[in-house]
């Protein structure tokens, strides 16, 4: 039965230059026909020039409920953003 | 704890933010959405059956390949939609067997027999266009995984809807017969298209919860009122009446005044007493248990894989 089939997490590259995208998942007996699946599901009107296929297992997700502890290191470090530095307008090209 | 967690929840779901699936989520939310997203994949599922009944007779290769991409799309549709339901943690299996044994509903549309070429071109235009009408709205569903899946699946409905309105106008600019052939099939179709959008909102028990928590965010009557209104001008030009005798334009309220549909025959559609509620089940069935083979065949060959790679690992060791 196709519940037995591992559940696999489907990400696509929409053209070059740009990250995969998460669009979804499908069932697959193994890495191969999942990759061809995901074709035939999430790529039927060229909404992809490549497929990445990992096994819903074997990804590691934060939790949403320790978001606010989790993300906090970078909440106090305002230095990290250009807009952090207070530049003359005069100086071009900034 | 439990209480913060609720509020949570709700300041989400109020700021119009979207739920996702590692986020809390009240039991009843989770279920509704579980009991939603799995008729609508059911119905993707089953309504390729009234299309699929007419692909090896179409008239042309081009019909042809039309039906085939549309009927593939509606597979689509219904994966995208159990894919949603997983995040809910349903398994896919176990909502086919739900289906097969008549424990969960799909649209009551698809019980509704194809009886001639035209019904394709009616089905594209005035079902299709009716679950567009339904569709358009749930691209703002406050659940993440399912308003994403409805953006998807919206960016394919607008080829159903517009091929099968091509074909109507095609048959349109035939012989008279062929148009007979249009009417006809636009007086079977019209009343269940209506029925589409389910029972009047007087009487639609879930209506209230699920606009609470924005799951839906239309009432059944506010999407069938829009779908009337949208279709009149495309019969008018089309060439082809609806056989409402209480159809017309109100000035005072800006839209246009309707009759009921029998409700009486929905309830009947609905509980399994349709034309084709038997077939429709009966096929989706013989389907499945006809793939069972390639299933386990799939699976014997994976694990055939994996335990040669092991091998190959051994020997090198
Ligand atoms: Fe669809
Ligand atoms: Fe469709």
């Amino acid at each position: 039965m196709s519940s037995s089939w591992p559940l696999w997490e489907v990400f696509v590259r929409g053209k070059r230059g740009l990250n995969h995208v998460h669009v979804g998942s499908l069932h697959a007996p193994d890495a191969e026909m999942a990759l061809r699946n995901a074709r035939d599901v999430y790529t039927r009107r060229n909404e992809g020039v490549s497929i990445w296929v990992v096994k819903a297992d074997d990804i590691t997700a934060s939790s949403p409920d320790e978001k606010d502890p989790f993300f906090a290191p970078s909440g106090d470090k305002v230095y990290r953003h250009p807009t952090f530095y207070a530049i003359p307008e005069d100086v071009p090209h900034l | 704890m439990a209480d913060e967690l609720d509020l949570a929840f709700e300041r989400t779901v109020r700021s119009e933010a979207r739920i996702e699936p590692r986020d809390w989520m009240p039991d009843g939310y989770r279920n509704t959405l579980i009991r939603q997203i799995a008729q609508h994949a059911h119905s993707e599922i089953i309504g390729m059956q009234p299309e699929g009944n007419w692909i090896s007779r179409a008239p042309s290769l081009r019909r042809k390949a039309i039906l085939l991409a549309k009927v593939q799309d509606e597979a689509g549709h219904g994966l995208y939609l159990y894919s949603a339901t997983e995040t809910l943690g349903a398994d896919r299996t176990d909502l086919t067997v739900k289906l097969i044994e008549g424990r969960q509903k799909y649209s009551s549309i698809f019980n509704y027999p194809t009886l001639t070429f035209a019904d394709m071109g009616v089905i594209g235009w005035l079902v299709d266009g009716a679950a567009i009408c339904n569709q358009v709205p749930l691209c703002r569903t406050s659940y993440g995984p399912y308003a994403r899946a409805m953006i998807r699946i919206c960016k394919e409905e607008s080829f159903h809807q517009r091929q099968g309105y091509e074909l109507l106008m095609t048959m349109m600019s035939g012989t008279q017969a062929q148009r007979d052939m249009v009417q006809d099939a636009v007086n079977r179709w019209w009343w269940p298209s209506l029925m589409m959008f389910g029972p009047p909102d007087a009487e639609s028990s879930n209506t209230e919860q699920s606009m609470a928590w924005r799951i839906k965010r239309n009432t059944n009557d506010e999407l069938r009122q829009k779908f009337v209104d949208m279709s009149v001008p495309q019969a008018a030009h089309l060439g082809v009446t609806f056989p409402d005798p209480e159809l017309r334009w109100n000035e005072e309220r800006g839209h246009h005044d309707f009759g009921q549909p029998d409700w009486d025959e929905f309830w009947q559609v609905v509980k399994g007493n349709g034309v084709c509620n038997a077939q429709r089940i009966a096929h989706r069935r013989k389907a499945h248990e006809d793939g069972a083979w390639v299933r386990e065949a799939a699976e014997a060959h994976a694990a055939r894989q994996v335990s040669k790679e092991a091998k190959m690992i051994g020997q090198s060791a």
